[in-house]
């Protein structure tokens, strides 16, 4: 840089088209390319591309920090901490009526799953040896926080029901636990949803009224699924309408939420996050509807359907996790709802805003 | 969600300190990104270059704890007198020697301007860092700030979302989260941060944040004054989705244009809500549960 680029020629080293592009342009740039880049993966559900919305970025870069979690750590425990609760509900359930043979395979399912996801919490840490400071403060506004308690206190209920029901021996203890563990799963399963909206990032944050209806429906239909799986087809008629009663739930929560997200629910049609969302919603419907007709005398068929409905439980956690990622990616999704309630508030002033 | 310290607290607290970075007047020499560096001994980084224009900062994060925004536009900066072509001028200054220089664009466009801004952690009154962070890593100093204690901290990455303004990171080799600190060791020998020590022209303003928000408010009046009317003041409002910025910004265009997003609101404000969706949620999971055992028994 010491010597000028103005020459008596002009302009030296300019090359077309290589300038930066700033302002509204900016932010248009990336989809442009993406547009093009992305036919490969394009499936018939998709939406056809609306004309983007004007905006400024800085050079298309994004405003957030996107989330720094590994989707196989975070968006497995995601599914693993539903089906730990979905299972220790039915668990208790099979235990109250009668039905040892669902009981038993239901209650080693929450087990293995609390058990799996606590690694996977722990694998995903950026200090994996100082996972016990989760248990420093007790903070209600951290859902973090909040979910460590929740999963020390169930955990180990979990796992003393699991092993009394396998032995057959202290029984009272046994049922105890297994009542217990019932008690918290409900929250194991929904505050996951609190987790990811307790975020700046658009597409997890939106979504905060029907995201923990949507993994509460999906923490069932997994449970459920694993008892058609597991148990005998005599004793798990409640498995199949536990099933029945959460893909109806997940669907349904997740169309509603589709529909009030508005811009923001973009990330959960498109891409990877869409195709997951697909295949879930395609799985979890099969696999419930398979369960409810031939899962009710066939083994086999209470297999398949079971197997479908872990399938798109998993499937739904991870794509709600991609379009959470994908949302922080792109400007557009923060900086256009944004502009949109700073317009709101300036059309109409009201103290209680935003 | 947080309690903060009153500005002037009784009993010999100090004020709540802040920055108010006034980027009207800021060169991008990038002073203040080295400084930092220094002083905090942060880690170079990735040394590779953007090509998108003199920024290869791109953007806060775990070791990029100032970063100087680079933006052309093609617009006159206000008060600048339009139609002087400064090329012509500068080709005349040579005497009858120099013919002139041919011009530099051929559709003679002229007016463009450079906007540089030096971003930082905004150490917000309402921080979404502080609220999520599990173990208590991130904290608030008798100063206003937010500081992680990277002795507590166990990178689980919850701090990274929850920022509205996209400032804190995890440091992959490290595993910890990391921020400005507004120079906590430095502010507590009565010291000022680094960055604004080695800033050469007072953009970056450090102080009271009583006292910055009269200086800002002082002005912006005066640039509006001397004909730019789009200066304007970014952060300082404690009206605003993060109960206003312990670090604020004199504008000269809309702040996404830097970077930065119009209308953050800390995650948290939201938090009583979700609470009790999910509550409703697991409560309609355990009737839902309930309902299917009855019935029939085998």
């Amino acid at each position: 840089m010491s010597e000028s680029d103005v020459t008596r020629q002009g302009l030296r080293g300019t090359r077309p088209g290589h300038q930066a592009v700033t302002g509204e342009a900016a932010g248009r740039a990336p989809r442009h390319a993406r547009r093009g880049g992305r036919r490969k993966g394009r499936r018939g559900g998709e939406q056809p591309p609306v004309e983007p919305a004007r905006f400024s970025s800085y050079y298309g870069r994004p405003v957030l920090n996107k989330p720094v979690w590994e989707a196989r750590d975070i968006a497995g425990y995601l599914f693993l901490g539903g089906l730990a609760g979905g299972s220790s509900l039915l668990a208790a359930g099979a235990h109250a009526t009668g039905r040892p043979a669902l009981a038993r395979p239901a209650k080693a399912a929450a087990l293995g799953a609390v058990s799996l996801s606590t690694a996977a919490l722990v694998h995903d840490l950026g200090r994996p040896e100082r996972f016990a400071h989760m248990l420093r403060v007790f903070k209600p506004t951290s859902p973090m926080s909040m979910g460590s308690w929740l999963l020390a206190g169930y955990g180990p209920l979990a796992g003393l029901a699991a092993v009394t029901g396998l032995t057959g021996r202290f029984r009272r203890t046994g049922a105890a636990a297994t009542a217990g563990a019932a008690v918290l799963a409900p929250a194991v399963t929904t505050y996951t949803a609190v987790l990811l909206a307790d975020t700046a990032v658009p597409s997890w944050h939106q979504a905060y009224r029907e995201l923990p209806l949507a993994f509460a429906g999906s923490g069932a239909a997994a449970a459920g699924g694993l008892g058609m799986l597991a148990g005998p087809v005599a004793q798990a008629g409640p498995a199949r309408r536990l099933a029945a009663f959460g893909a109806a739930l997940e669907l349904g929560a997740m169309e509603a939420m589709k529909r009030r997200m508005g811009l923001v629910a973009e990330p959960l049609e498109r891409g990877r996050a869409g195709r997951l969302l697909r295949a879930s919603k395609a799985l979890t419907a099969s696999g419930a509807a398979l369960g409810a007709t031939a899962g009710r005398r066939s083994r086999a068929a209470a297999a398949v359907a079971g197997t479908a409905l872990l399938l798109g439980s998993a499937a739904g956690r991870f794509g709600v996790f991609h379009a959470g990622v994908a949302s922080a990616e792109d400007p557009r999704y923060t900086v256009l709802p944004q502009r949109e309630r700073l317009r709101r508030r300036t059309a109409h002033p009201s103290p209680d805003t935003p | 969600m947080t309690d903060t310290a009153p500005s002037q607290a009784p009993g010999g607290a100090p004020p709540r300190m802040g920055f108010f970075t006034d980027t009207s007047v800021c060169i991008g020499c990038k002073a203040c990104e080295v400084a930092c560096k220094e002083w905090n001994a942060i880690p170079a980084g990735d040394a590779g270059l953007t090509g998108m224009s003199y920024d290869n900062t791109k953007g806060l994060g775990a070791s990029a704890w100032r970063h100087v925004a680079f933006v052309e536009q093609r617009k006159p900066l206000g008060g600048q007198e339009p139609g002087v072509d400064v090329f012509d001028a500068a080709g005349r200054l040579g005497g009858p020697a120099a013919d002139g220089l041919p011009p530099v664009s051929p559709d003679g466009r002229t007016e463009l301007r450079w906007l540089m801004s030096s971003d930082v952690c905004k150490h917000c009154t309402e921080a979404g860092c502080l609220d999520v962070c599990p173990t208590g890593s991130l904290f608030r100093t008798e100063f206003g700030t937010v500081v992680v204690q990277e002795d507590i901290c166990n990178g689980c990455g919850y701090c990274v979302p929850a920022c509205p303004y996209g400032v804190i990171d995890q440091r992959p080799d490290d595993g910890r989260a990391w921020k400005c600190t507004l120079c906590y060791d430095r502010l507590g020998e009565g010291m000022e941060p680094a960055c604004a020590k080695a800033c050469p022209t007072e953009s970056i303003q450090f102080g009271p944040l009583d006292e910055l928000r009269e200086r800002a408010a002082a002005r912006v009046a005066r640039l509006h004054a001397a004909g730019i009317p789009d200066a304007r003041l970014y952060g300082e409002s404690p009206d605003n989705g993060v109960g206003g910025d312990g670090a604020f910004f004199l504008l000269l265009d809309e702040p996404e244009v830097y970077g930065l997003p119009p209308d953050p609101v800390v995650p948290t404000r939201d938090l009583p809500a979700m609470w009790r969706h999910a509550g409703a949620a697991a409560l309609a999971l355990a009737a839902g549960a309930a309902a299917c055992f009855l019935g029939r028994r085998p």
